[in-house]
């Protein structure tokens, strides 16, 4: 396995951990406001998370057994 | 900035609808591999067998099942259209729905249908011998439990993402639908009871196991504010950190098991459910930021690895089945872990592995918001199902590793196994296996617990078999005692989650059923409605716990069979909604699809129930022991298992409830599948098709060329 193959791996694993704890969900909240909503500005990471928590409050998910 | 798209690699020439002669030989000797498996497993008599085996023969078999029975049911049940937009699609607002790729969702679903439930069941089930358990893991999911979730999955994506309540509602009739909504509220507490009572069974005086579970508390706290103050939206980044904490906690308990503060954290099983009471409480008050979210990522990542390292463990070590293929309590239903004989009792006690009414729950909340395409359900609603019924496959080995005589000295009731590691061996011999008092007390010694007779709840004696299976591959004897209390952590931690976030759904429930009564207290911003809720719900599935932890005849013989019978119940309202909605829309004759899987889990339910109150037999009828406890009573005399007049009253107390229970569990089960039954003949009767709340067709707009229906096949499971 070259150094290429790994990197590659490293970015694959990467970006599935990152779409699958929700991290990446802030990314395309800002795209899709940038294109919804060109002239407000971009809500900062923080203001995102108050958001993202507010609204998981309200919609609790439950685990299974 | 990064894009949502994974780089992929280039596929070949979009597949033939007719198989190629290479695909021909790979599912040949793909069939041939499970078939294998089967045959060693249907041959042995007598002699010990590889867990290789297994595996092979369930990994065969899922890929089987995958590729020929789900696409059938996907093209020809469901039909599932790729050009109709989905949900996620047509109301995408960034928040609630939108297209996900599917190896992340299939990854977002999985964790939320896994927990404790397919660890616990097969662990408790291998008391009938590693053979019917295997059998109904790998056939029950196949037929049942992964059909369930794929057309519960595709049902609610049709209808924008209705719970399963509200499907009852909209599509089967309003008493339907509150028979439900209270049915799965009143089985939501068994479950968390439970659940919470595998929990207290593995850390009772355990110096070792309470202190690294402990320590998840301000982990997950110091994650929480890391998050939210110091670099907001890290996640990936704080959930490694939290990791690295939790194994450095679990090392730490070890260190404290030798040092003089061991004596703060051996705690009494009394205690430990007051704790749990409390922490049930204050997590589900509390901001998810807090304590909920964090701990969810931890105990994902936890879910994952450890699943993981399992399945390499179980392949490279390849370790022998103690456990003979099928003992005599299959027969006799005479054993002493849970009582009953292998019908109905064996598919109550599996539970979850192979079927699991719960994942209704899940498949029809936050996955069908977010599918991209229509014929993902499968990979989805099948697939997820086929690995959590592996996991069940795992911890099933994991527990017939065990030497039987062990397996018994830690499962049966301690009012069975006595005080001592003399009077336990005593016991097991009297079961027919043997154990040494010296064995027994080397086995704890290599754990470093204190002892290991009657550990019931399934937790612990994972926890050794599967310390006995990764010392063989990392680290060696000297490992176990680690490994064991990783596996303990591993448990509790998920359970912990379920237990937060079980409130927490139980809670809005309750606010939303008694909001119909009493306006305020359905208001979710209304503090002190949210408080009386949630110590309502807490103080359920508090009761129910403390009832099981202090029954004198052993809470998890007591309870496990109300909370498999509880869950397998609602599995079968689901499957009597999906049989239901396949009708109302013309696929009558597909109905058998789930018709079939709902006819078996009535009667295996059913059967259970019955026999849970009306069978003349103490060890089974709730009412029968009830009776001949309250009979001792009366004539002053004690009965095995008490120790005085108030264990005497507690049995007959315990008793009472959990038979009111069962029969309430039962008739509300039964409304719904009345009401399901009248829609059906109605909907056959009927020469126009009845209303549906289907979402009418709109064409999609999102272009995945590779990732089409075909392409899936060729992803393999």
């Amino acid at each position: 396995m070259t150094a290429r193959h790994a990197r590659r791996w490293a970015r694959t694993v990467l970006w599935y951990l990152r779409e699958l704890t929700g991290e990446a969900e802030y990314d395309r909240y800002c795209e899709r406001h940038r294109r919804h909503h060109p002239q407000a500005p971009v809500p900062s990471r923080r203001e995102y998370d108050v958001l993202r928590t507010l609204h998981r409050e309200a919609h609790p998910q439950g685990r299974c057994c | 900035m990064p894009t949502s798209a994974m780089p992929e690699s280039g596929r070949g020439a979009p597949e033939k609808s007719r198989m190629s002669p290479k695909s021909i030989a790979l599912w040949t000797a793909v069939a041939l591999v499970g078939a294998i498996g089967w045959a060693v497993l249907a041959l042995s008599r007598g002699e010990e067998i590889s867990a290789v085996w297994l595996v092979m023969a369930a990994l065969g078999s899922y890929a089987i099942a995958y590729r020929f029975y789900s696409r059938f049911i996907a093209r020809r049940v469901l039909e599932l259209d790729d050009t109709r937009a989905t949900p996620a699609e047509r109301l995408e607002d960034g928040v609630d729905y939108h297209p996900t790729d599917r190896r992340v969702l299939f990854g977002h679903h999985f964790a939320a249908i896994a927990g404790a439930g397919p660890l616990v069941g097969p662990v408790l089930a291998a008391q009938m011998g590693y053979l019917p358990g295997t059998v109904w893991i790998i056939a029950g999911v196949i037929f049942a439990g992964a059909v369930q979730d794929m057309i519960v999955l595709f049902l609610s994506m049709r209808r924008d993402g209705k719970s399963l309540g509200q499907m009852v509602r909209d599509e089967i009739g309003k008493v339907g639908g509150a028979a439900a909504l209270i049915g799965v509220f009143a089985i939501m507490i068994i479950l968390l009871a439970v659940l919470a009572m595998v929990v207290v069974n593995a850390l009772a005086e355990s110096a070792w196991g309470t202190f690294s579970v402990t320590m998840t508390i301000p982990i997950a706290l110091f994650m929480g504010f890391y998050l939210r103050y110091l670099r907001p939206g890290q996640v990936v980044e704080t959930s490694f950190i939290g990791v690295g904490l939790l194994l450095l906690a679990i090392l730490g308990g070890g260190w404290i098991q030798d040092s003089s503060l061991a004596e703060y954290f051996v705690w009494s099983p009394e205690t430990l459910v007051f704790c749990l009471v409390g922490y049930g409480f204050v997590a589900s008050v509390l901001p998810v930021w807090m304590l909920l979210a964090p701990r969810d990522y931890l105990s994902t990542f936890m879910k994952v690895g450890t699943i993981a390292l399992m399945a390499v463990g179980v392949v490279i070590a390849a370790p022998t089945m103690k456990a003979e293929s099928v003992t005599e309590f299959a027969s006799t239903g005479a054993g002493p872990v849970f009582a009953g004989s292998l019908f109905p009792f064996l598919f109550i006690t599996i539970a979850c592995g192979a079927l699991s009414g719960f994942h209704a729950l899940v498949s029809s909340g936050t996955t069908p918001k977010l599918i991209q395409k229509e014929s993902q359900v499968r990979l989805i609603g099948y697939g997820s199902m086929l690995t959590e019924s592996f996991v069940a496959v795992m911890a099933l080995i994991a527990a017939c590793v065990l030497e039987p005589g062990l397996y018994y000295a830690m499962n049966s009731p301690a009012a069975l196994l006595g005080p001592t590691v003399e009077t336990a061996s005593e016991a097991v011999k009297n079961l027919g296996f043997t154990i040494t008092p010296d064995q027994l007390t080397a086995a704890a010694k290599a754990v470093e617990e204190q002892t290991l007779v009657g550990r019931s709840g399934g937790a612990p004696t994972l926890a050794v078999g599967m310390s006995e299976i990764f010392a063989g591959v990392f680290g060696g004897a000297g490992m176990k005692a680690f490994w064991y209390h990783f596996a303990i952590m591993f448990e509790a931690l998920f359970i912990l989650t379920t237990v937060d976030a079980g409130t927490r759904v139980g809670r809005f429930m309750l606010q939303d059923m008694l909001g119909n009564v009493w306006k305020p207290i359905g208001r979710v911003t209304w503090k002190p409605g949210i408080w009386i809720t949630s110590a309502l719900v807490v103080g359920a599935w508090g009761y129910f716990l403390y009832a099981g932890v202090t029954d004198p005849l052993g809470g998890i013989k007591q309870l496990f069979p109300l909370f498999g019978i509880a869950n397998q119940l609602l599995a079968a309202v689901a499957l009597a909604v999906t049989t239901t909605l396949l009708i109302k829309s013309g696929k009558l004759r597909w109905a058998w699809v789930t018709g079939i899987p709902l006819v078996w889990d009535v009667a295996v339910t059913f059967t259970a129930g019955w026999q849970k109150i009306f069978s003349a037999d103490p060890k089974i009828g709730f009412f029968a022991l009830r009776d001949t406890y309250a009979e001792a009573i009366d004539k002053g005399e004690l009965l095995p298992g008490a120790t005085n007049v108030d264990d005497m009253h507690t049995i007959v107390l315990n008793n009472t409830v959990d038979g009111v229970l069962m029969a309430v569990f039962l008739l509300l089960v039964l409304t719904v599948l009345v009401n399901c039954a009248v829609v059906c003949v109605r909907a056959v009767r009927s020469p126009v098709p009845l209303p549906s709340t289907e979402a009418p067709y709109v064409e999609s707009r999102i272009d995945l060329p590779e990732q089409s229906d075909e392409a899936l096949v060729g992803a393999g499971r």
